[in-house]
């Protein structure tokens, strides 16, 4: 268990690496800008053409960058503490097939970015409304009733997807492949999704230490003074918004809220006053610097992000699951 | 002079997914008492103090912690009065045996405040009375079924409840360690005006260490009284199905399987 000293280090190190990890996003691409003038833009100073660049390219898809990472993350981290399962990610229920209906509809009907964004997020409730709604039942939930619904809900999208993906015609497939796998480049305005990000935080972090008993178990946890439904049922909503908000700004980016609770877990041990804060930060850095990656490595060629969260995850995922596996269980 | 009970239970009836348990339950547990609860497999021993916990509704009746129900005490300030022992825990998430133990502060904790020292000495001291003051540090994934039960029964001791609801305390454990948990919860009981209840397979211990003991049988009836008045040969043979025979040397009974 970190103290609170221990905890606030964690943090401040990994917040100058959130610092850091958009300075970076915003110093390189096709055209590169030195620090200093980066620092005078942001200041207010810099030629013309920088300016442009920074303030109105890169720093805006950075910061997208970063707030979706660290819903996600968080989303992440929440569902697997409700599920009590840690290998739960934010689209095992079904929030992002939802949100993949949503958008690709709009794609195929030929909509714009604002139309997509909006039919993504209602797609995405609809979804995260069905399977509450499904998985309450007449007994209340349970964990495998809840996991189970979500996958059939997200098993179903996923053919309706495919089957947009088949009879769409030919000029549309770029965009709906890029919004599938997750892609910054329209991503627009990040004040919505930073607000959103900072919300999801607020709401959750008073309950953390709940959660921590959560994770134990729901009987246990009521047994020592938690009111379980109550926070069950926010838990959900909170993660379900918060996966929402992250795929209707930059579609489905995997591995991120899969990966980031688990690294931070390793790291700094499961308490969710630390390990929800910590996800935050260590999400949006990931997912600024893999975006960074995505629109650098290739140039002028952009990669759908969602390819190197994908990439830099999976080995790291598997590499954590052969660490884990002597232990038994 | 009239005490009021920790737990009072007032026609009482406990059942699971359409079957009924046992009805018309009635049942007062005052400070320095404690209840043994025997009764075949699948007989509802489990439920009825899930239902004594609070944890789950009756199907009538109502059940009062210290002359309030659950619902109107509150979730936290219950947990101050009473704790549970679960029967069988799997952890999905590793941690060590002293964040585990420490779980137990949580009622005592204000929203925001982390565990203090103090916090930690309480829960260090609940685990030296289980044995496991070495294993503080150990994950808890990596223990075994007896250690983890001792970390369960370490962890409600934390809590440093009231009212102690234990549902298989010594399932497990090893005979030195069922007789040293059965004297914590005893010393408990005597010294310091705590009570408990705790579902046992063993009626001799049952005889040996509680007070009162209930007898929930396979028909939905049911017996409690005094141990010595309700733990008989024929009642045992009666709740078992299978004939049991009394030894003894006066001062402590057994029951045998004839």
């Amino acid at each position: 268990m970190p103290t609170r000293r221990r905890a606030l280090l964690i943090l401040a190190a990994l917040a100058s690496t959130a610092v850091l990890s958009i300075s970076l996003a915003l110093i390189v691409g096709s055209m590169r800008i030195p620090f200093t003038e980066v620092a005078a833009t942001l200041l207010g100073g810099g030629d013309g053409v920088s300016t442009e660049v920074v303030r109105g390219l890169r720093l805006p898809r950075a910061l997208t960058g970063f707030a979706c990472g660290g819903l996600l993350a968080l989303a992440g981290a929440l569902l697997q503490i409700l599920l009590r399962n840690p290998l739960a990610d934010p689209y095992v229920l079904g929030i992002s097939g939802g949100a993949g209906i949503g958008a690709l509809l709009a794609i195929v009907l030929g909509f714009g970015v604002a139309a997509v964004n909006g039919l993504a997020f209602a797609g995405a409730l609809a979804a995260m409304l069905i399977v509450f709604g499904l998985a309450q039942g007449n007994g209340g939930w349970t964990h495998s009733r809840l996991l189970l619904t979500g996958v059939i809900v997200a098993a179903a999208s996923g053919a309706l997807v495919t089957l947009m993906l088949t009879i769409a015609p030919d000029d549309r497939l770029r965009g709906m492949l890029f919004w599938l796998m997750g892609d910054l480049s329209q991503s627009g305005d990040p004040q919505i999704a930073l607000g959103l990000l900072g919300a999801a935080l607020l709401i959750a972090l008073p309950f953390a230490r709940e959660l921590n008993l959560l994770a134990r178990g729901v009987d246990l946890a009521q047994a020592l003074g938690v009111a379980v439904n109550p926070l069950r049922r926010g838990v959900y909503f909170v993660a379900s918004l918060a996966t929402a908000a992250a795929v209707t700004h930059a579609g489905s980016i995997g591995f991120v809220g899969l990966v980031v609770p688990h690294l931070v877990r390793l790291a700094a041990g499961n308490d969710q006053r630390l390990l929800l804060p910590a996800c935050v930060l260590a999400g949006g850095s990931l997912l600024v610097i893999a975006d960074t990656l995505a629109r650098t490595l290739l140039a002028p060629q952009q990669l759908p992000v969602g390819v190197l969260t994908a990439l830099i995850g999976a080995p790291v995922f598997l590499f954590l699951l052969a660490r884990a596996a002597p232990r038994g269980d | 002079m009239s005490l009021a009970p920790l737990l009072c239970a007032r026609q009482v009836a406990v059942g699971l997914a359409g079957r009924v348990f046992c009805r018309d339950l009635d049942l007062r547990l005052m400070p320095g008492e404690s209840l043994a609860v025997l009764g075949r497999n699948g007989v509802g021993k489990s439920t009825l103090l899930a239902v004594l916990a609070g944890l789950r509704p009756p199907l009538a009746g109502e059940v009062l912690l210290a002359g309030r129900t659950y619902a109107a005490s509150g979730a936290r300030a219950s947990a101050l009065l009473r704790g549970w022992l679960p029967q069988g825990r799997s952890e999905a998430f590793s941690s060590t045996v002293l964040e585990t133990a420490l779980i137990g502060r949580h009622p005592h904790l204000a929203r925001w405040a982390w565990e203090s020292t103090n916090d930690a000495a309480i829960a260090r001291q609940a685990l030296a009375a289980v044995g496991m003051a070495d294993l503080a540090q150990r994950d808890v994934q990596t223990l075994s079924g007896g250690e983890r039960q001792r970390l369960a029964i370490a962890t409600v001791l934390t809590q440093a409840p009231q009212l102690y609801l234990l549902d298989e305390p010594l399932a497990h454990l090893d005979l030195n360690h069922q007789i040293a948990v059965l004297e914590l919860f005893a010393r408990l009981t005597c010294e310091q005006g705590a009570a408990c209840v705790m579902v046992l397979h063993e009626p001799g211990l049952a005889a040996r260490f509680c007070t009162h003991a209930l007898l929930l049988f396979a028909d939905g009836t049911l017996t409690q009284g005094a141990c010595h008045e309700v733990i008989t040969s024929e009642a045992l043979t009666r709740l078992y199905g299978y004939p049991l025979r009394e030894t003894g040397d006066g001062r402590q009974r057994w029951f045998m399987p004839a």
